[in-house]
């Protein structure tokens, strides 16, 4: 078994530019000296507990918070009604939908806010809680998506004008639907199926939380919040709450984990908020992990019925219908014209002829969400659909699930590659990608071992994907959140000693940006990464930008960090002419230098160009002192990575127990600038892909109730379920990109579930005649499928 | 009710009530918020600790249930400057991301080299599996405790 | 995070101690041990008893040790303990079967087995194990002491005979020649409850079963105490269709019910499967075979 483990010289341990460094925010967390938003107390600070709703759909009669008030350390009880008077029953959602603050009318989902204590400690504020009586009327509830529009289904939003359904947003559309009928009709092979993507969540180990800090007399809100887009989220604020926006300051400080959990606005921020603004001291909110697992933000909920065909052994045709659950407030965060994310780069790695997709969201009676956990967009929905549909394709053709890929790639000379739902792919070397994962894998060996196995009695499986997927959103004149584009700013200051600090857009939440950005500023400009200081997460210090999400992180804040960079450069060649006496085209550059091409021996170091742009000496004609820039970053394209995984399961006959034996991952994402970081997110992202595919899932029952409320009932994968992963890379830059570069963080998630349910399946194939299995594969579904009875989650 | 715990090798007393959870009383106490925690149900390990020298998730104990008892924090690893070399090898093999479960990875971690100097992989990660991390997928994790026994078996060799 | 209600707090110093305050206290009255099932369940105020009574600090309950022809745990015993003792591994190696795969390392530091067999939760392994065991329980009152069985222990879903004014003050085994015993568990995750889980045990006199006990977990509202499959294999040899028929005894005999872990028919197969697995494994130890 190869695994890819680089331990550096001590020379290569420091490179001045990409490679593998050592994280500079270690220092802080070894130590436990990290500040995540529950670390922090403010004098004066009271706690805020949510009161909420123990049933999925019910109208609320009354709410009696009397004995509530008259506990000696409550401060003050919010309902529905005291956020009307302030307009913030109702606050809008990033999908242009509106959710309710605190429940008034009705609640619609368990679990939903009815009532905001705010108190001295936590301990009393939760104490409190349970002296709130609220009087409910049941109402039928409705957790089954496929039944949501059925003409007896209850209405779940009739707070909205004109709704008459639970349609959240209709058909949305892409591709082609007559070409790809004809293509279908024309086709060998065509096979059909219904693939569901469970609900699973992000679970960040850190929960949602916020402090509001309103100073009455300056009238500054300050904000702490472990938060992925804090300036988008500043921005709603002061909409939604008439604030001055200037006046709104977002500190993320250190964040515990976002996989977009940490994207949506959420009620316990703005009761947290308007009880500041109210009581003119600070308000803490966290939620517990319940309260995280039942009402924040979800992930998938993709019911997908599908076709997929070939001829003359090569896929030609896609057709999707999806019905997406999107819970009881349509509160998905995606760019403004793509409602269904980015679902449609389900056309895959392959070379189509034709592709079609329709996907409609409903509402139901579970907590709001879909994009979130590590999906770029949908495109963990996409990428399963079509890795899952490619292997039941290649098992009705008789054919091998590898061979069937290599005979349909893009081939590497059709890049920029524009793809039959109107993506334009930028690079990729797909065949290149596949072999070195066989190779890592030994897949012909794999085979082998498979069929002895089988012969015994055992079962073994081997699941093989190949993903394209789309990142780092995006360009100005197709993608914007809430009308905010999806832009990134770069603001990069050398300091008289050489040192710089550059402030940014991103929001890490543990992607390594204090180190990574660092080693960008580098390798454009030659200032070694520990003398240059990574900016980020105060809305009051950084450039507006759309936040960390989506991978976006390299590809536009990095994007923005290489070309600001090479701006202060290019200003420093300026300056270097005039101290070095010459012109500026007569110059060349070395990293960390400026020299005279026809005598190198005479040049300006980047340290004392820097003394010289603050000095008082001569600087070029018209040019201002000081050596810094900024800029704001329009990607002109995502950037497209790519990846070729295998898993391999073995599944005890008797038990139905599956064990990753093997994972073998092989990413392009471009070039890499830390490649022990991309190594580590690629792990982390694995290790979910397990979760998700061998046991996370939230389910409810008929009436509602979600039956995946704590982490023991929301499993996770530990240490034990893990294997080593076997990591490989092939490098495609990416042509648009200033550093060649893609995103990665998401790759992993995307890749794996298909990958292992596709060895599932392919372990059950022969000797249980499994076609078919839905996630998560846990020992009964598994023992089911056996059986012949697979059994599909709601 | 008043209890004296000893934590870090100090003597913290307060006036408290029964039902307050250790993890509250440590993380209440000045410039000990390294402690975290991340669930309901004792399943995470983000607030795990040392009870005389044994890993307790600090969560699922009452503070006046360690009255009498030492108990040790993340914040104890560093003695004069010097890193603990669980610390210094969860640094050296990248085995942190967000952080927010490196606290309790690295007492385990301690924990469990003190009691069985040169552990093989799995028994790592058997010792691990109490605790979840959401960022890393364990690998590397497993490399730094690796790293730090291999160090203090060098470091024990040379004494 | 959850927290629990108020409630108030002392520790005791003796045995007799408990049993006078629980006395006193009555039924709202709690003991605490390790804590780690009662304080979830405050936490999520699913319990809220108003006094609770710390044991913690009787080290005169932790320990593991042969009496004559009994093997004795102290109730206090941690379940990290049970699973290092060599004593206990050499005649019921089912305990360290089991403990490998009981919560989770941290949680094993704190969990007892007098906590574990009083929590009655059907799902939880130590209460099969000590049912395949023959275990007999310890309970002292004011009224003096009693001995009672598992079958006895055991009343319904976290009930047990322990009444107002007792407590498990030690766990006995039989120590008898010839004797193997095992665990076998399927878990959705490492550290979950048993989706089904078998104990067997197995005593094997001139080649042939003597004695059998055999214990299933998370397959019946209570701990199956599996008498049917015990009484078809005592006095016969041992051999795997005998092994197969009292799986397939398992698989009628215990009642589960679906839940998140699994649907009935799963379980019913896993009780099945896993009996038959734990039974030659013991067997296996009994004759000194096991791989």
């Amino acid at each position: 078994m190869a695994t890819v483990e680089n331990l550096p010289s001590p020379g290569a341990e420091r490179p001045v530019g990409f490679g593998r460094l050592k994280r500079k925010e270690d220092a802080r967390f070894i130590r436990g000296k990290g500040r995540y938003l529950d670390d922090i107390t403010l004098p004066g600070m009271v706690h805020g507990a949510m009161l909420r709703s123990p049933y999925a759909h019910a109208r609320i009669l009354s709410i009696d918070t009397s004995a509530a008030l008259a506990h000696p350390n409550v401060a003050a009880v919010v309902t529905a009604k005291d956020l009307e008077t302030l307009g913030l029953a109702w606050m809008p959602t990033i999908s242009y939908d509106t959710q309710a603050v605190l429940a008034g009318d009705k609640v619609r989902f368990q679990g939903q806010e009815v009532a905001f204590v705010i108190a001295t400690d936590e301990y009393s504020a939760r104490d409190a809680l349970q002296l709130i009586e609220v009087d409910y009327e049941p109402l039928p509830a409705i957790v089954n998506a496929r039944k949501a529009l059925d003409p007896d289904a209850p209405l779940i939003r009739d707070d909205k004008v004109g709704q008459v359904d639970n349609l959240a947003s209709p058909t949305w559309e892409a591709g082609d639907e007559e070409a790809t009928e004809r293509v279908f009709a024309e086709a060998d092979t065509v096979v059909t199926r219904d693939i569901i993507y469970p609900r699973c969540h992000p679970a960040p180990l850190e929960t949602c939380g916020m402090i509001a800090d309103f100073n009455p007399q300056t009238g500054q809100l300050d904000i702490y919040n472990g938060n992925q887009a804090p300036h988008v989220h500043r921005t709603v604020y002061a909409h939604v709450a008439g604030l001055p926006e200037h006046m709104i300051r977002i500190m993320c400080n250190d964040i515990g984990g976002g996989f977009g959990n940490k994207v949506p606005i959420y009620p316990g921020y703005v009761c947290a908020i308007a009880g500041s603004i109210v009581a003119g001291v600070p308000v803490k909110w966290v939620e517990d992990r319940s309260e995280n697992l039942t009402s924040t933000g979800f992930a998938r909920d993709y019911i997908m019925h599908a076709s997929i065909c070939a001829k003359g052994g090569k896929i030609t045709g896609l057709k999707v219908d999806v019905i997406a659950d999107h819970g009881a407030f349509d509160s998905t965060a995606q760019p403004t014209r793509f409602p269904a994310g980015f679902f449609h780069i389900c056309c895959g790695s392959y070379d189509l002829q034709a592709a079609h997709v329709k996907v409609k969201a409903v509402y139901t009676n579970k907590a709001p969400g879909g994009v979130a956990y590590r999906c770029s967009f949908r495109i963990t929905e996409a990428v399963y659909l079509v890795e899952r549909m490619v292997n039941a394709l290649a098992m009705e053709m008789g054919v091998d699930q590898i061979d069937l890929r290599m005979n349909s790639f893009i081939a590497p000379e059709q890049f920029p590659y524009e793809t039959t739902t109107g993506w334009t792919y930028d690079s990729g070397e797909y065949a290149k990608t596949m072999r070195v994962a066989m190779d890592i894998a030994g897949y012909e060996d794999l085979r082998r071992e498979q069929a002895e196995k089988r012969a015994r009695g055992e079962l073994m499986g081997i699941g093989v994907t190949f993903f394209t997927e789309g990142v780092g959103a995006g360009p100005r004149k197709h993608m914007d959140i809430l009308g905010m584009s999806m832009n990134d700013g770069a603001d990069l200051r050398v300091h008289p000693s050489g040192k710089a600090v550059v402030s940014i857009s991103a929001q890490t939440q543990g992607q390594g940006h204090e180190t990574t950005f660092a080693q960008i500023v580098a390798e454009e400009l030659g200032i070694p990464p520990e003398d240059v200081e990574v900016r980020h997460g105060d809305t009051d210090r950084s450039p507006y930008g759309l936040g960390t999400y989506g991978s976006r992180s390299t590809p536009v804040s990095g994007a923005a960090v290489a070309v600001v960079s090479r701006k202060v450069r290019d200003r420093a060649r300026l300056i270097a002419a005039t101290m070095l006496e010459t012109r500026p085209e007569d110059l060349a550059w070395e990293k960390g230098r400026w020299f005279v091409k026809g005598d190198p021996e005479k040049g300006a170091l980047i340290e004392e160009i820097a003394v010289r742009a603050y000095s008082g000496e001569p600087l070029p004609e018209g040019m201002e002192g000081g050596l810094d820039a900024q800029v704001i970053y329009d990607p002109p394209n995502l950037t497209y990575p790519c990846g070729a995984y295998i898993a391999v399961v073995d599944i005890d006959p008797d038990t139905a127990v599956v064990k990753v034996r093997r994972f073998i991952a092989v990413d392009d994402c471009g070039v890499r600038i830390n490649p022990m970081i991309v190594d580590g997110q690629i792990h982390g992202g694995l290790a979910e892909g397990i979760g998700i595919a061998l046991m996370e899932v939230i389910t409810f029952d008929e009436e509602g109730n979600c039956l995946n409320s704590s982490f023991m009932d929301y499993q996770i994968p530990t240490a034990l379920e893990c294997p080593t992963f076997e990591l490989g890379e092939t490098v495609t830059p990416c042509p648009h990109h200033p550093l060649g570069a893609k995103g990665v963080g998401e790759s992993p998630n995307v890749g794996s579930p298909p990958a292992i349910v596709n060895a599932v399946i392919d372990a059950l194939h022969e000797t249980h005649g499994v076609d078919h299995i839905d996630m998560p594969c846990s020992p009964a579904r598994v023992w089911a499928a056996m059986q012949g009875r697979p059994e599909p989650p709601q | 009710m008043q209890v004296t715990i000893t934590i870090n090798g100090e003597p913290v007393t307060r006036d408290i009530e029964p039902r307050l959870l250790l993890v509250h009383f440590i993380r209440e106490t000045p410039g000990l918020t390294g402690t975290h925690w991340g669930c309901d149900t004792s399943n995470c390990g983000a607030c795990v600790v040392l009870m005389d020298g044994q890993p307790l998730k600090s969560c699922t104990t009452l503070a006046v249930m360690c009255e009498g008892h030492e108990i040790r924090t993340v914040e104890s690893l560093e003695v004069d400057g010097r890193l603990d070399p669980v610390q210094q090898g969860f640094h050296e093999k990248h085995a942190l991301q967000c952080g927010f479960c490196t606290p309790g990875m690295l007492m385990t971690s301690r924990a469990l080299l003190d009691e069985n100097p040169d552990p093989t992989d799995l028994e790592i990660r058997t010792a691990i599996s109490g605790a979840i991390c959401r960022c890393t997928g364990y690998q590397n994790i497993v490399a730094a405790v690796r790293w730090a026994a291999e160090h203090e078996a060098s470091t024990r060799q040379e004494a | 995070m959850q927290t629990p209600a108020p409630f108030d707090y002392e520790r005791a110093t003796s045995v007799d101690g408990v049993i006078a305050a629980l006395e006193r206290l009555g039924p709202d009255a709690r003991i605490i041990a390790g804590g780690h099932s009662l304080l979830p369940m405050m936490k999520l105020r699913l319990a809220n008893p108003g006094h609770l009574i710390d044991i913690n600090d009787l080290d005169e309950l932790a320990y593991i040790r042969a009496d004559g022809d009994e093997l004795r745990i102290g109730a206090l015993t941690r379940h990290v303990d049970l699973l290092k003792s060599e004593l206990l591994a050499e005649w019921f190696p089912v305990f360290r079967d089991a403990e490998q795969v009981i919560a989770d390392p941290v949680v094993r530091n704190r969990g007892t087995i007098g906590g574990s067999l009083c929590q009655a939760d059907a799902a939880e392994d130590l209460s099969a194990v000590c049912a395949a065991a023959k275990a007999t329980v310890v309970i002292r009152g004011t009224g003096g002491e009693r001995v009672v069985g598992m079958g006895e222990f055991h009343l319904g879903p976290y009930m047990t005979a322990v009444g107002a004014g007792e407590m498990v003050t030690e766990v006995r085994l039989p120590m008898r020649p010839g004797g193997g015993s095992a665990h076998e568990k399927v878990e959705r995750r490492a550290g979950d409850f048993a989706i089904a889980a078998a104990s067997a045990a197995v005593w094997i006199d001139g080649g042939t079963i003597a004695d059998a006990g055999i214990g299933l977990s998370a397959v019946a509202p209570i701990t199956v105490e599996l008498t049917r499959a015990e009484e078809l294999l005592r006095g016969k040899a041992p051999s795997d269709e005998l092994f197969e028929q009292a799986g397939r005894i398992a698989a009628e005999d215990c009642a589960p019910t679906a839940d998140g872990r699994g649907p009935a028919d799963y379980k019913r197969h896993l009780a099945g499967a896993l009996t038959t697995r734990a039974l030659r494994r013991a067997t296996a130890r009994a004759l000194h075979e096991e791989a």
